[in-house]
């Protein structure tokens, strides 16, 4: 969402307009992420449990962080409903699976897609309101949905809950974390990979236009309206994915689990991670997953030290984690991405400054 | 110099646009245009001059279908597109029929590079003509080739002419151009306007013109139209304006035949039409 500059490595000239808008800045950041996506591959053999759940949640965090930042960092909307959708999708999956029997691997996009329409029927406001108005509106659906989910017993369970299979892939059975691994990385990779190149299309180009000068996108031709529903419907699509996953990850929906507050996280991963960055969304969610983690460490620590705030620990943990992001948005309000892009330049141009 | 009974009828051949007897309130209580009359020829460059707040800008906002998102509405009169009433029509609508609005302040998407820009303005074409326009861009503006990178860095004036360059890509009949000459050197100006006359000429585009630099819009333009307060007080061709001596005296400056206080200036002596 800034006009920051992008710090370009030493050297990289663009010749042409194609290598412009290329979905790799250079070869080397191409290759990086080949390798990266390679490596992870093996990480199930490697790591210990802890560390692949972790893993787990952060990419089913990402993806639907991803999908917010569709809608909030490219087309300049916000939703403070996003969880009510992720909600939506992790029922949707799992309601699907269990009257229809269809694979449980084909219901998680399917529950994406019934996600987008909803998405998109609590997009129709955003059409019309703007700022903080469209905010009080998508914090409406957040509740309308909260609401059907406790109360639709034929669909969520109601107070029960939902039991959601495990995915059975051609007679493998998903059932450990080593395995749902890979379906999560799966999808994680597709996602941003989606994401990446729609910001490279036509709808894309409008999408930001949309954000950054209304007015100029409508004299272009742009359906301002069309625009801004297709972007909730986008967003929603990522964040029922990423629900979906989380409830075969699980394997037990529950309403608890969608409140306002994780719709608070999702806004919390884009902004500290970057505002309309497609890694930033990841760096986001890795951020928002890790620091309350961190921030245990650094309690308990802190408890070893000065004796006797022991039984404070736990609220230490809680106004640390505040106190952190706050701190964050002041010294890093462009994101993680911005500093990742600092800290790359200045590695390139080392040991010269500029 | 021509008077009501020269205005012309939008079936009239020759006429790419009329704005007919328009009214336009904003929030239901500001009367900005109160009854304003023009026609543009096709293939020729109108310009429409005036000080600030005469409502020019609400003009073309009129006319691109703006008025909507800054809660505006034309709430009498028609516009003729075209011999198309498209008073009520959308205004992506009314991009894809021909008409293009280059906006005050250039209204470019800095976040984006310069080919984006270009892409973007070519959202309404199929992507056939893309790089044949494009090219077309490129040889008008043979400077924003050599500009990669994000559009938000390039200068004023390339900013002026991506504006410009993007409003080509749509393949109009019809460019508004809300002051081209904002925030330029004199010398761009003259660049700038030079280009628009030869897009004029070697596409056959018609342009409506808004300026406040009155001197370079009438040496560009065939025929001028002069605002108040909401109204055309004057209008004729770009040579008869240039001789007029309200005109020199008001907008061009240096006219006159003897130096006036400012204290008698009120309103224009020789009023040609009251519509």
């Amino acid at each position: 969402m800034s006009h920051v500059p992008h710090p370009r490595p030493c050297g990289d000239f663009r010749t042409s307009y194609s290598a412009d808008t290329s979905l790799f800045r250079t070869k080397v950041e191409g290759w990086t992420i080949y390798l990266g996506i390679f490596a992870l591959l093996f990480t199930p053999l490697v790591f210990d449990d802890f560390y692949i759940s972790q893993m787990i949640l952060i990419g089913i965090y990402a993806i639907a962080a991803l999908g917010l930042n569709v809608l909030v960092g490219f087309t300049g909307q916000i939703s403070l409903g996003h969880s009510a959708f992720f909600g939506f999708g992790a029922f949707a999956s799992a309601w699907l699976n269990n009257t229809t029997g269809i694979p449980v691997f084909i219901c998680i996009p399917l529950a994406g897609l019934m996600t987008t329409a909803i998405g998109m029927i609590f997009g129709i406001p955003a059409a019309r309101l703007k700022g903080l108005y469209l905010a009080i509106a998508t914090l409406a659906s957040q509740f309308i949905l909260q609401d059907f989910f406790a109360r639709a017993d034929w669909f969520s369970g109601g107070a029960y809950g939902s039991a959601a299979e495990v995915v059975n892939f051609f007679g493998i059975d998903l059932d450990t974390d080593q395995k749902y691994f890979y379906l999560v990385l799966f999808w994680v990779v597709v996602s941003f990979l989606a994401v990446s190149n729609l910001r490279r299309s036509r709808d894309g180009r409008a999408l930001v236009a949309v954000r950054d000068h209304y007015l100029s996108a409508e004299i272009m031709g742009i359906n301002l309206t069309r625009y801004r529903i297709m972007s909730f419907g986008v967003s929603s699509f990522f964040a029922g994915l990423g629900g979906a996953l989380y409830a075969h990850y699980l394997q037990y929906v529950s309403v608890e689990g969608f409140t306002i507050l994780l719709s608070i996280q999702f806004l919390a991963m884009i902004i500290i991670g970057g505002l309309g960055s497609v890694s930033g969304s990841l760096l986001g969610a890795i951020f928002i997953l890790l620091l309350p983690q961190f921030m245990e460490e650094v309690a308990s620590g802190a408890a070893v030290i000065f004796e006797g705030i022991e039984q404070s620990k736990a609220y230490i943990k809680e106004m640390s984690v505040g106190a952190v992001i706050i701190l964050f948005l002041i010294f890093e309000p462009e994101g993680l991405i911005h500093r990742w892009r600092l800290i790359r330049a200045s590695w390139k141009l080392y040991p010269f400054s500029h | 110099m021509s008077s009501v009974s020269q205005l012309q009828s939008p079936t009239q051949d020759g006429t790419i646009l009329a704005v007919n007897n328009i009214e336009v309130v904003f929030n239901d209580v500001i009367l900005v245009l109160r009854g304003l009359n023009l026609t543009a020829e096709r293939g020729k460059i109108t310009a429409l001059l005036g000080a600030n707040g005469a409502g020019k800008s609400t003009t073309l906002k009129a006319i691109a279908g703006l008025l909507g998102s800054e809660d505006g509405e034309v709430s009498r009169g028609d516009i003729v597109y075209n011999g198309m009433n498209i008073t009520q029509m959308p205004p992506e609508q009314r991009v894809r029929n021909g008409t293009f609005l280059v906006m005050e302040g250039r209204g470019i998407v800095h976040d984006m590079t310069v080919i984006e820009n270009l892409r973007l303005g070519a959202f309404t074409q199929p992507q056939k003509n893309v790089a044949e326009d494009m090219e077309k861009v490129f040889n008008y503006f043979p400077r924003l080739k050599e500009r990669t990178g994000l559009a938000g860095y390039l200068s004023g004036g390339e900013q002026q002419m991506l504006a410009i360059g993007r409003a080509l890509m749509a393949r109009p009949d019809l460019i508004m151009m809300d002051e081209p000459s904002m925030g330029l050197s004199p010398l761009l100006v003259k660049e700038v306007f030079g280009i628009i006359k030869r897009m004029n000429e070697e596409l056959g585009i018609s342009v409506l013109l808004v300026e406040q630099n009155a001197n370079m819009a009438l040496r560009a333009a065939d025929y001028g139209y002069i605002m108040e307060n909401g109204k055309i007080v004057l209008d004729g061709t770009a040579d008869e304006l240039m001789n007029n001596e309200d005109v020199k005296e008001f907008y061009l400056g240096g006219g006159g035949n003897e130096r006036k206080s400012f204290k008698n200036i009120k309103s224009f002596k020789r009023r040609k039409r009251w519509l």
